[in-house]
């Protein structure tokens, strides 16, 4: 149930966050969502990605420094409400999130939540538990071409 | 009553001891001689000096000439380190009167001891250079040195007092309290480092003064190495004379040399100090004016008489006449150090220091590159640290853990504030050999 999440370390100066893209797209994987926190001076980019053994490989040969983090993601309905709704449930739980983020599917009506939660397996096990859609990664994988 | 010499406005250069500092060379190298003999009867009171000394069959009689100074064993930082806390003294604790201290690279400072008898050559030194560089016992003087373990606020202080002109000890920071002080107090002349004085200007500008207004007309500057660029700009934003002195803790503090009117480099005060310029690798003495590094021999510290201390500071000595009238040799600026200590805000700081601070920190080491600049008028200082997977986190709450743990380090270690710059891998540059640590951007070396 859970997704695996490569992370990148990357200096914040321009052009820094199109070179790992470039190196996987080259490659031919598809990157089905990304996520970039940063600060003045560097910045992580997190990626989710159809092959991400491949796609890691390919990030450490060119010299990145590449972590893998566990995630879960969770698909709620793209209207109004519907992410309200879940994160509702999760601040009732007692779950710890360490980060979150969200990005909508371009076909159907859904959109998915990814976090990463201090503890995977509880957090998956309590989200289920709530009526809530934990996505593995093979039907995320299925959502996009 | 405070005596105040040969020192009288109506002279062109005036002079706070003329005798001593336009005696005649002969006149002086035999008075030099006479008194290292003496030194070296002294320095044998010191554990560490008398077993090299009687190993090496060296007493007052092996001296013949000057030149045999090159018969004395040196000193040198980790001597001192290695007799810490106060093993290099030659009097009796009870006859101490004073103890400084200077930065170290492990944070704990080398001790100095001085007599009642050093204070008082201490002062009369520190006279020397204030009134070459124009003290006048009716001037007031704002001390923006720090007053402590650091020897430039009790040093200057005293020779100020001295030449009975009076001070303000007003101490270092707090640069909005100093601009109110000198506009209640009006005092002719400034004491700090020389990049205080550039904040002081700015400090003046963004409260709405215009610094050249400020009652300042002389400074006298020296704790941090300086240019000749940096005087010019110091001149131009205050409407000041600059005036450098050299001096450092070991030896006595501010007081070994310091400029006159005609500033063509700072005259030592040779009756206390014997200076050699040596090759830092062969350790032979370098041609006249050119760069080497000073090697000390203190001839009148009773606390502790310092034979031969490798200072690493890079200078070069000058003997042609100076238009002043003194006969002393004179210095050039310290254009660099033979270590690779950096002198940050007035501390000392050895790239040594900021790895060990790393090494506190699992996994940032290697690789590492300690960047100092002036982007203002204060020293700033970046020390890059290349990522690692040890140490990544995608989570950005741990990196900025990271980087505050870092320089927390840094900060214990070598007591300054350090940016962290988190670079990705394989950006800094690789060395075969020796690593160069530093890329120091301020110019200092002329
Ligand atoms: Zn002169």
């Amino acid at each position: 149930m859970k997704l695996q999440q490569l992370s990148l370390f990357l200096e914040n100066r321009p052009g820094r966050l199109e070179a790992p893209l470039s190196a996987i797209a080259a490659e031919g994987i598809n990157i089905l969502t990304l996520s970039l926190a940063d600060t003045a001076q560097f910045g992580i980019l997190r990626l989710i990605v159809r092959d991400w053994e491949r796609a890691k490989r390919v990030l450490e040969q060119a010299g990145w420094v590449v972590n893998l983090t566990e995630v879960v993601a969770v698909d709620v309905l793209d209207r109004p409400g519907g992410l309200a709704e879940a994160l509702r449930i999760l601040e009732d739980s007692d779950l710890n999130i360490e980060y979150m983020y969200a990005f909508s599917l371009r076909r159907g009506d859904k959109a998915i939540l990814i976090f990463r939660f201090e503890d995977p397996d509880r957090a998956i096990q309590v989200l289920t538990d709530k009526g809530l859609h934990v996505v593995d990664g093979e039907e995320l994988m299925s959502f996009v071409p | 009553m405070m005596s105040v010499r040969s020192t009288t406005t109506a002279q062109p250069h005036p002079m706070w001891d003329r005798a001593a500092e336009t005696r005649p060379r002969a006149e002086r190298e035999a008075l030099q001689l006479e008194r290292l003999r003496a030194q070296l009867e002294r320095a044998r009171r010191v554990p560490f000096y008398r077993d090299i000394l009687s190993h090496r069959e060296l007493g007052p009689q092996s001296l013949r000439s000057l030149d045999d100074v090159r018969r004395l064993p040196f000193t040198t930082k980790d001597d001192m380190r290695r007799q810490h806390p106060l093993g290099l003294l030659a009097v009796p604790r009870k006859e101490l009167a004073r103890i400084h201290g200077s930065s170290g690279t492990t944070g704990t400072p080398t001790f100095v001891g001085y007599t009642a008898g050093d204070l008082q050559t201490w002062s009369e030194l520190c006279a020397r250079f204030l009134v070459a560089g124009g003290l006048r016992p009716e001037h007031t003087v704002q001390v923006a040195f720090g007053y402590g373990l650091f020897t430039g606020g009790f040093g200057l202080h005293y020779g100020i007092e001295k030449v009975g002109a009076a001070v303000i000890p007003v101490a270092a920071g707090n640069t909005r309290r100093q601009l109110e002080i000198m506009r209640d107090l009006d005092p002719e002349v400034l004491i700090c480092t020389p990049s205080y004085a550039l904040t002081i200007a700015d400090t003046a500008r963004e409260l709405g003064l215009e610094p050249r207004a400020l009652p300042i007309r002389i400074g006298h500057f020296g704790g941090e190495p300086w240019t000749e660029d940096m005087r010019r700009e110091i001149e131009e934003q205050l409407d000041i004379q600059a005036f450098n002195n050299y001096g450092l803790s070991e030896i006595i503090g501010p007081g070994v040399s310091g400029e006159c009117q005609a500033r063509t480099g700072m005259h030592i005060q040779e009756d206390h100090f014997l200076v050699e310029c040596l090759d830092p690798e062969t350790l032979e003495p370098v041609p006249e004016g050119e760069p080497g590094e000073l090697v000390i021999t203190a001839l009148t510290r009773e606390a502790m008489p310092m034979l031969r201390y490798r200072t690493r500071d890079i200078a070069r000595l000058y003997r042609d006449p100076c238009p002043c009238g003194r006969t002393t040799m004179r210095m050039s600026r310290v254009t660099g150090r033979t270590d690779d200590m950096l002198i940050i805000r007035g501390v000392n700081v050895f790239p040594s220091q900021i790895e060990e601070a790393l090494l506190r920190v699992e996994g940032t080491t290697p690789h590492y590159l300690i960047e100092v600049s002036r982007p203002g008028t204060l020293d700033e200082v970046h020390v890059k640290v290349e990522i690692h997977p040890e140490i990544f986190s995608d989570r950005m709450d741990r990196m900025q853990a990271l980087c505050d743990r870092i320089s927390r380090e840094i900060q214990t270690v070598a007591g300054i504030r350090a940016h962290v710059d988190l670079v990705e891998p394989r950006r800094l540059e690789r060395f075969v050999g020796k690593a160069k640590r530093v890329l120091d951007t301020r110019g200092l070396a002329d």
